[in-house]
């Protein structure tokens, strides 16, 4: 028993030593948003500011546009969602339940494309895109992720598993197939459509080479794109507003996150797909 | 909610091989109904997605060094010779072993410390399990770009906490983005302390699989923890492990975000990877040779999928 008793303790340890190394850069980062230029050259590097002061925020959304930024990010991720709950359930309620012609072909089709790297459409994407002249829009932005064939996936999935009775009850009511849709089956879906919101929020919120692509002026960045050009342009060296921009970009995920993070967790462990 | 009484069959009804009774008509509303839901899917899905993988392909084979996005396609059909000139050109070759040197050491280590942390909150850990779930988890969350940003403060020679946490302990740190040897190395750091959670996750869902019986019955037996490990957990878990190594092996086959925020491909070339070096043929309005090195990527996406395929079904 003692043994056993050492082992847990010997653990405990080992574990909390990594979870400090994982979250260590967070927590500097926080920190590091309220310093000084001056002291975030200093070396070694100091762990608690010495003057903690709010400058680099009022900077970062007066003298660069980061409410603006924040804005794009936000619009993008919400229509991005909201298409793909919607359009993916749709299909996946048709491809689980109703038999349709042609039916297996498309199945085939958009579950042969689940496996394409993104790199491989971006480029005639873009030239698509160009010729709806759509570049430097945020239609541009959003358009092309407003499906995916991963959300199709994962709604079918959990579609197939529901009672196909309820979908006869249905019929015997007297209600149309769309309706049936509309009223039995999607108010079933809820942790299936949680899971794929959740998903596909962080995802859009978190993307980054189509919206660097596609957004060419400051009216269009979104968040990371602005990040990352801020940083690795002329600029790059005003680090407090670097830490405070990263600051601004992580925060809202954390916290989304840890509101679902139960949820989340489960649809990472279920679907195996980050 | 149950419908025990059927409902009497209207006047010619014919009777479906399922066993439920359906007209034709009701068969005709039903897909149509279907085809109404697919629609918006179908089109947004064939405009952006179908299509775009088609072009792709054409515009691989041509030579279309325009930057006149009108006419991307009045261009010479050249077959092969934009693959020829990828597997012939310097930089690409370059870019090639980068992303081989990521993929190789980087997903070997991820794979190891998920397993780890897995197995560590599985069985050892009772209390404070959720805890440390979710802090390890966290940086799969974030933004890679702010995570980036981030870690080039934290790789500073001088000023960066890495290197001091070293000093504290005799080490003398090596100046991590600049120096050709190590920032491949710190490139890796970065996308192992970044991406392990994904991991963890699965792992610790496959590790409730393994039936606790035979672990007692082992221990009774007199294995050590290391043997139970390697003869009980490891072979049951040998499909999971698959999974998780190849799909972290395709998401690391396309690293991109690292570099470019990071090192910008330097020094010396030693961080460019191969989907940077599209995006910058695509910069360059070099749109066919882009495509080209786009559909290299993905054949090699293609042969990993494979290989997860082959393995799982020798599986059974």
């Amino acid at each position: 028993m003692l043994t056993a008793k050492r082992t847990t303790w010997w653990l405990y340890g080992v574990l909390t030593v990594a979870l400090v190394a994982v979250i260590a850069p967070f927590v500097w980062m926080v920190l590091g948003s309220f310093k000084s230029e001056g002291e975030l050259r200093q070396s070694p590097p100091t762990w608690w500011p010495q003057s903690a002061s709010l400058d680099n925020y009022t900077q970062l959304f007066s003298r660069l546009d980061f409410g603006g930024y924040f804005t794009n990010s936000v619009v993008v991720a919400v229509v991005v969602t909201v298409g793909n709950l919607l359009f993916c359930s749709m299909l996946g309620y048709a491809l689980a339940m109703l038999e349709f012609r042609g039916k297996r072909a498309l199945f085939v089709l958009v579950m042969t494309t689940l496996m394409i790297p993104g790199v491989v459409t971006f480029v005639p994407l873009f030239v698509l895109v160009a010729n709806a002249g759509l570049v430097d829009t945020l239609p541009g932005l959003f358009l092309p992720f407003l499906v995916s064939p991963f959300g199709v996936f994962l709604m079918r999935q959990f579609i197939l598993g529901l009672p196909k009775d309820l979908i006869d009850a249905g019929r015997v009511d007297g209600a149309g197939e769309l309706r049936i849709f509309a009223r039995i089956i999607l108010p079933l879906c809820g942790p299936a459509l949680a899971t794929l919101g959740i998903l596909t929020f962080l995802g859009s919120w978190n993307n980054f080479l189509w919206p660097l692509v596609v957004a060419q002026t400051e009216d269009t960045y979104t968040l990371p794109v602005a990040l990352a050009l801020y940083s690795t342009g002329q600029n790059s060296t005003q680090y407090g507003l670097l830490l405070a921009g990263a600051t601004v970009v992580v925060l809202p995920v954390l916290v989304v996150f840890m509101v679902f993070q139960r949820r989340f967790i489960e649809g990472i462990a279920t679907t195996g797909i980050k | 909610m149950t419908t025990t009484t059927a409902p009497p069959a209207p006047a010619g009804e014919s009777t479906a091989p399922g066993g439920g009774r359906r007209t034709r008509a009701a068969a005709r509303r039903e897909g149509r109904a279907a085809w109404i839901l697919a629609l918006p899917f179908s089109l947004l899905f064939l405009a952006f997605t179908a299509w775009p993988v088609l072009q792709s392909l054409f515009m691989s084979i041509t030579d279309t060094r325009s930057r006149d996005l009108r006419t991307p396609f009045a261009v010479d059909v050249t077959g092969f010779e934009n693959y020829a000139k990828a597997l012939s050109d310097p930089l690409f070759l370059q870019s090639m072993r980068n992303t081989a040197y990521f993929v190789l050491v980087g997903v070997p280590l991820t794979l190891t410390v998920a397993l780890a942390a897995a197995v560590a909150l599985d069985r050892g850990i009772h209390r404070l399990r959720s805890v440390f779930r979710l802090g390890f988890y966290t940086p799969v969350i974030t933004s890679i770009v702010a995570v980036a940003v981030v870690w080039r403060f934290l790789l500073q020679t001088d000023a960066g906490l890495v290197n001091t946490v070293l000093g504290w302990v005799g080490i003398d740190g090596p100046n991590w983005l600049g120096d050709p040897t190590w920032s491949m190395p710190s490139l890796i750091l970065m996308a192992t302390w970044r991406n392990f959670g994904t991991g963890m996750i699965i792992f610790l869902a496959g590790l409730q699989a393994v039936p606790w019986h035979l672990h007692e019955a082992a221990a009774i037996d007199g294995a050590s923890a290391w043997q139970r490990f390697r003869h009980i957990t490891l072979p049951l878990m040998r499909p999971t492990i698959l999974f998780v190594s190849v799909t972290t092996g395709i998401g690391y086959l396309q690293f991109f975000e690292e570099p470019f925020v990071m090192t910008n491909g330097g020094p010396l070339n030693s961080t460019i990877s191969m989907s940077m070096y599209t995006y910058k043929q695509f910069g360059f309005g070099n749109y066919g040779y882009a495509a080209a090195i786009s559909y290299i990527i993905f054949v090699l996406v293609a042969v990993v999928t494979a290989i997860q395929f082959r393995l799982l079904r020798e599986e059974r």
